[in-house]
């Protein structure tokens, strides 16, 4: 299977080979021992995820956020914005590293900007969704009783609408987590690099294989659970006892 | 005396300061909208005096919420002028009328992710006091309305409908405005604890004689409520402003006439305690079984004489003593007078 373009295919490095490593057992615990650390190590490349992700859902929460408020003061906005966003969303991850590559270089930059453009329509659309949410008499009474438009936005409206963008968070973190694995085909970062590189060789590699896919389903669940933590934490009324 | 110059308050002391209620003027009020075809609102022009309730009354669509909306400008009114205090609205910025203007809606809308202390210390806070002074009024306002503090520091999901209501009324009063609109405030409540709502609001106002905008559709509650009541038909236009005694006695035309309802003789009784009148001797018979107590309307006594048809009511103070009587006949008379006084006001008025 000839699926990494880069010239140079890595020979995984089995350093003092176990008997464990030469068979190509299930999972070496050993082999991931030895390479959990150092400047090349599975350690480094779990960092390298994280960072690949939090970036592209940083930049794709301001600028879906900022693209969310517009559009909840001129509406009219909302169907354009949804329509390139669902456009960027359908671009399948891999031909959108392609096409970016020849423009932007193979590069981290070129992971970023595919990544974002995933993160758009998911962000955009529940930022959205949680402010128009807010119910008709909140806003009413919020008026009435003498808040301006931005104070009722940033003190009523916002944090009303918390909890559906951090669903959309949620969701969308946990998609760019999942894609960072595929950036690894163009770039030597992250734990797509572990599983790519080191895993699907030649002859395939069961421990980098599955170290790597591991580590990314941890990520993946660690994150969503942190950001549900997180919601809970900023939203203590949602979570509140109900009577009726 | 010499004359001291007062010096110059802080916008924090004389925003808390008002403590009076202001006249309410609605001076010849247009409103339409665009593209509908008849105005909402049509050459209304009606004065609430300082601290009287006046409720706007009708059928749906008449434009009662319009009206009071018009106040404080969440709606801008086409042509007229409506003034507060004789001060035009129409010069002031809208955020600032509305925080000097207490806001109660039917469905509360109070803010979910605040806790009962933050709703409620909303408006002061807006205007700039310190938290410790917010604070504090929040605990006082729990206390007019008859919150526990405890509820203090619970969300509005946690709350009953009855007491999201008070604190949606406690929220209004906050900073202590000399005007208040209320759309329909009990009109989301069930009608036992509606009526204790309603009881609990008159207290209140009593206390507090606010100069209040009172919207409802029902009009025994607008008969309960208030002091004044102005009727609209569709299309916004004013039918009849009057005291709730003169509308009952008096309907201005058959659409007041069908509007208060064919027991309007009725709900006339219910605005009149037996306590008001001349009672009549006591009764040699009369026992403490059958008696009313002074606070009983004199719809209560003719329920009573009704319902078991024996004859006169005896009333008693709150020792249990005698201190007359009520028969059909002192009811009739009652009636007679107040609705002879209502026609000679109304002749001395045109």
């Amino acid at each position: 299977m000839t699926l990494l373009p880069m010239a140079a295919p890595v020979i995984p490095d089995f350093g003092k080979t176990s008997g464990c490593v030469k068979n190509n057992g299930t999972f070496c615990w050993d082999w991931f021992k030895d390479h959990w650390a150092g400047a090349d190590g599975l350690s480094s490349h779990f960092v390298e995820h994280i960072e690949l992700t939090l970036i592209a859902v940083a930049i794709g929460f301001a600028i879906s956020f900022f693209l969310a408020l517009l559009a909840y003061r001129a509406r009219w906005l909302t169907a354009p914005v949804t329509f390139v966003s669902s456009l960027l969303y359908t671009v399948p991850s891999l031909a959108a590293f392609y096409i970016l590559a020849p423009i932007t270089g193979i590069n981290d930059y070129t992971v970023e900007i595919a990544l974002v453009s995933y993160t758009l329509l998911i962000l955009f659309t529940n930022t959205l969704a949680g402010l128009t949410g807010v119910s008709e008499e909140i806003r009413d009474a919020a008026r009435g009783i003498g808040l301006t438009r931005s104070q009722s936005l940033w003190r009523v409206e916002l944090p009303l609408a918390v909890p559906t963008i951090v669903a959309g968070l949620r969701v969308a973190t946990v998609t760019i987590i999942s894609l960072v694995t595929v950036a690894g085909l163009i770039v030597p970062d992250g734990l797509g690099y572990v599983i790519y590189a080191l895993g699907l060789q030649k002859n395939s590699f069961n421990t980098a294989l599955i170290a790597g896919g591991v580590l990314c389903i941890i990520l993946a669940l660690a994150a969503d659970a942190l950001l549900a933590g997180l919601q809970r934490v900023i939203t203590p009324w949602a979570a509140a006892r109900r009577i009726r | 005396m010499p004359n001291q110059t007062l010096p110059s308050q802080s916008p924090q002391a004389s925003e808390a300061s008002h403590h009076t209620a202001a006249p309410l003027e609605f001076r010849a009020v247009t409103k339409r909208y665009e593209g509908a075809k008849g105005a909402a609102i049509e050459d209304l022009s009606i004065t609430v005096p300082a601290g009287e309730v006046c409720v706007l009354v009708g059928p749906s669509g008449c434009g009662k919420t319009t009206a009071m909306r018009l106040v404080n400008r969440m709606i801008d009114l086409t042509s007229g002028d409506i003034l507060i205090d004789g001060k035009s609205i129409l010069g002031r910025a809208p955020t600032q009328l509305r925080r000097e203007i207490g806001y109660v809606i039917q469905h509360v809308g109070l803010f979910p992710h605040l806790n009962i202390i933050d709703n409620v210390t909303m408006v002061p806070r807006l205007l700039g006091w310190d938290r410790k002074r917010s604070r504090r009024r929040g605990e006082e306002l729990l206390d007019l309305v008859g919150l526990p503090q405890e509820m203090g520091s619970r969300y509005p999901s946690q709350l009953s409908g009855g007491q999201r209501q008070r604190v949606g009324v406690a929220r209004a009063l906050a900073a202590d405005p000399p005007l208040m609109l209320m759309d329909e405030p009990f009109g989301a409540i069930d009608p036992i604890n509606r009526e204790r709502l309603q009881n609990e609001f008159l207290r209140l106002q009593g206390e507090l004689r606010k100069t209040i905008v009172f919207v409802t559709h029902d009009i025994d509650e607008a008969i309960r409520m208030g002091d004044r009541i102005a009727i609209l038909r569709e299309g916004g236009e004013l039918v009849q402003y009057d005291t709730p005694d003169n509308i009952l006695a008096a309907p201005a035309d058959d659409f007041v006439a069908r509007f208060v309802g064919a027991d309007r003789g009725l709900k006339r009784l219910a605005l009149t305690n037996v306590g008001d009148i001349e009672l009549e001797a006591p009764q040699r018979d009369s026992t403490p079984e059958r008696s009313l107590p002074l606070t009983a309307s004199l719809r209560d006594a003719l329920s009573l004489m009704m319902s078991d048809a024996r004859g006169p009511v005896a009333v008693t103070d709150a020792d249990g003593k005698v201190r007359g009587s009520v028969s059909i006949e002192l009811i009739t008379k009652t009636l007679r007078t107040t609705k002879e006084k209502t026609a000679a006001d109304k002749s001395a008025a045109s």
